[in-house]
């Protein structure tokens, strides 16, 4: 039997095994929503229901992410859960991406984003079997110490000036997220979790997505992600519970999709309804599966770790 | 004026940057979860070889650059242009001492060479990866020696130096690989 179906089935395991033992219960959340996540980096598929009840059809998503019926789950009074979840996301495929891929999501009620670091630290050493160390930095230290500009101080004018100095030559890159996000893609994550988990946490606000604002400081969203071996593993918030706010930040996404030519999606009036009655304080994370399973077999590619990928699917 | 998008980005296809047609070796898709994706591309400048490393953000569009490898037989030099002739359609084609490059050192009448034509002219002609030449100037060595080792150096009838063994003699034949410049074996007419 061949290596890789071996070792994602011991993986499954473990991380059953990891939840059980801490009494996170496992759920199932459908795949298919009419609504979608807004962020204009993340492509949904869409697919159609025709049949009893929609005789004139409906539009669905795939889901990028099973965030909002968990939260949904959350708000309902279920306690700490965890999935995994088969996620579609159109237009990403590549050494590290598949557009069916799984996510490990999972949610803590009364947890903020550090004890939450603390906890997926727990469960990568749980499956890999090896005693890692992790360490931790701000993402403003982190362009401080590679690319030598504060994130949020400096001007375009400045991170070009910065890229050039690099060695970097950049076509269409435009606006200040698109060089932290080719600054940390090309430079900084290749150099993070060489023998160690990283952790990078307090993104710019501009990069909140769903996490909720530093009480202390608005300028940084209580927002983390794990890199191990060069490779982006997890994403983590310390969730954003105010409902207003996160129809505003719908509503500001749909605007930049509408500005950058791309469809614009319907807002999960389902997760706003829950927010609005009320989603407990919690921090949850997704962790990329396939990610983690190829590192585990040393493989060089998601291809390799795949039952089947995009190109023989 | 055709262009690809970042979608279209594979090994092989052509591009005009900056002026210059380039070939992409490699091409990678790079994307932060939740963050802006961009296509990491090595490419090969067709006029000058030189590689170099560009980063695209994805979904921006590139002009195309036409550019196509031909198979054209070599005809003759005429001092300043070496000319060629597609055996089909009998166009002939020149290529000036940039776009022959290395070839030179290797092609001779009649040969037939992977010339790659941008706006229908030549801009890199590649030699055969394997010709027949005849020495020309060699030290005589040692006869008998059928060792292989050490070898000595031997001038071509195309000018081209080459290490061969001791055995091989002034006025005989061998094939050379054109990509290392190295001797493979004595030819047989």
């Amino acid at each position: 039997m061949p290596d890789r179906l071996r070792a994602r089935a011991q993986l499954l395991r473990r991380v059953r095994r990891f939840f059980d033992g801490r009494g996170v219960m496992e759920v199932c959340t459908p795949v298919l929503s009419r609504a979608a996540g807004t962020d204009p980096a993340i492509e949904p598929l869409r697919t159609c229901y025709t049949g009893p009840e929609y005789p004139g059809g409906l539009d669905l998503y795939l889901q990028t992410s099973p965030e909002f019926p968990m939260k949904r789950l959350l708000a309902e009074g279920s306690g700490p859960i965890y999935q995994l979840a088969q996620v579609f996301r159109d237009g990403e495929y590549g050494l590290r991406h598949n557009p069916e891929f799984t996510l490990l999501e999972w949610y803590r009620p009364g947890f903020d984003h550090h004890q939450l670091m603390d906890e997926v630290a727990d469960l990568v050493r749980a499956c890999l079997g090896e005693p890692l160390e992790v360490e931790k930095f701000t993402y403003v230290d982190l362009f401080l110490e590679h690319i030598g500009v504060h994130p949020l101080d400096a001007d375009v004018a400045e991170l070009l000036a910065a890229a050039e100095q690099l060695g970097l030559v950049v076509e269409g890159v435009t606006d200040r997220n698109e060089w932290l996000d080719l600054f940390m893609s090309l430079v900084i994550e290749p150099r993070l979790g060489r023998d160690r988990l990283t952790f990078v946490h307090d993104y710019p606000a501009s990069q909140a997505s769903l996490a909720r604002l530093n009480p202390g400081d608005s300028r940084f969203a209580s927002r983390f992600e794990l890199y191990f071996r060069g490779v982006e593993l997890a994403n983590g918030f310390h969730e954003l519970t105010d409902a207003a706010e996160q129809r505003r930040r719908f509503e500001e996404e749909n605007r930049q999709r509408e500005k950058k030519g791309q469809r614009l999606l319907p807002l999960d009036e389902n997760l706003l309804a829950a927010l609005e009655a009320g989603l407990p304080d919690c921090a949850g994370v997704a962790l990329g599966l396939d990610r983690l399973l190829m590192l585990s077999l040393n493989a060089s590619c998601l291809d390799d770790v795949l039952s089947f990928s995009l190109k023989n699917a | 004026m055709a262009t690809y998008s970042t979608n279209e980005f594979r090994g092989g296809l052509k591009l005009l940057l900056d002026g210059d047609p380039c070939v992409i070796i490699e091409n990678e898709f790079v994307k932060p979860g939740k963050g802006q994706a961009f296509n990491r591309v090595k490419l090969r400048n067709l006029k000058t070889g030189r590689v170099l490393e560009k980063t695209f953000k994805s979904g921006e569009s590139v002009e195309a650059a036409d550019v196509m490898d031909r198979d054209l037989q070599y005809l003759y030099n005429d001092g300043e242009y070496w000319y060629f002739m597609d055996n089909e359609s009998f166009e002939q084609y020149q290529a000036d001492a940039q776009a022959m490059g290395d070839a030179v050192k290797w092609i001779k009448d009649q040969d037939v060479c992977n010339v790659t034509l941008w706006n229908n002219q030549p801009i890199l002609v590649e030699a055969p990866n394997f010709v027949v030449l005849e020495i020309t100037d060699t030290d005589p060595g040692l006869k008998g020696d059928t060792s292989g080792g050490g070898g000595k150096p031997a001038t071509l009838e195309t000018g081209a130096v080459v290490r061969v063994p001791l055995f091989v003699q002034i006025g005989e034949k061998i094939k050379v690989d054109t990509r290392k410049g190295e001797y493979i074996s004595r030819a047989k007419d």
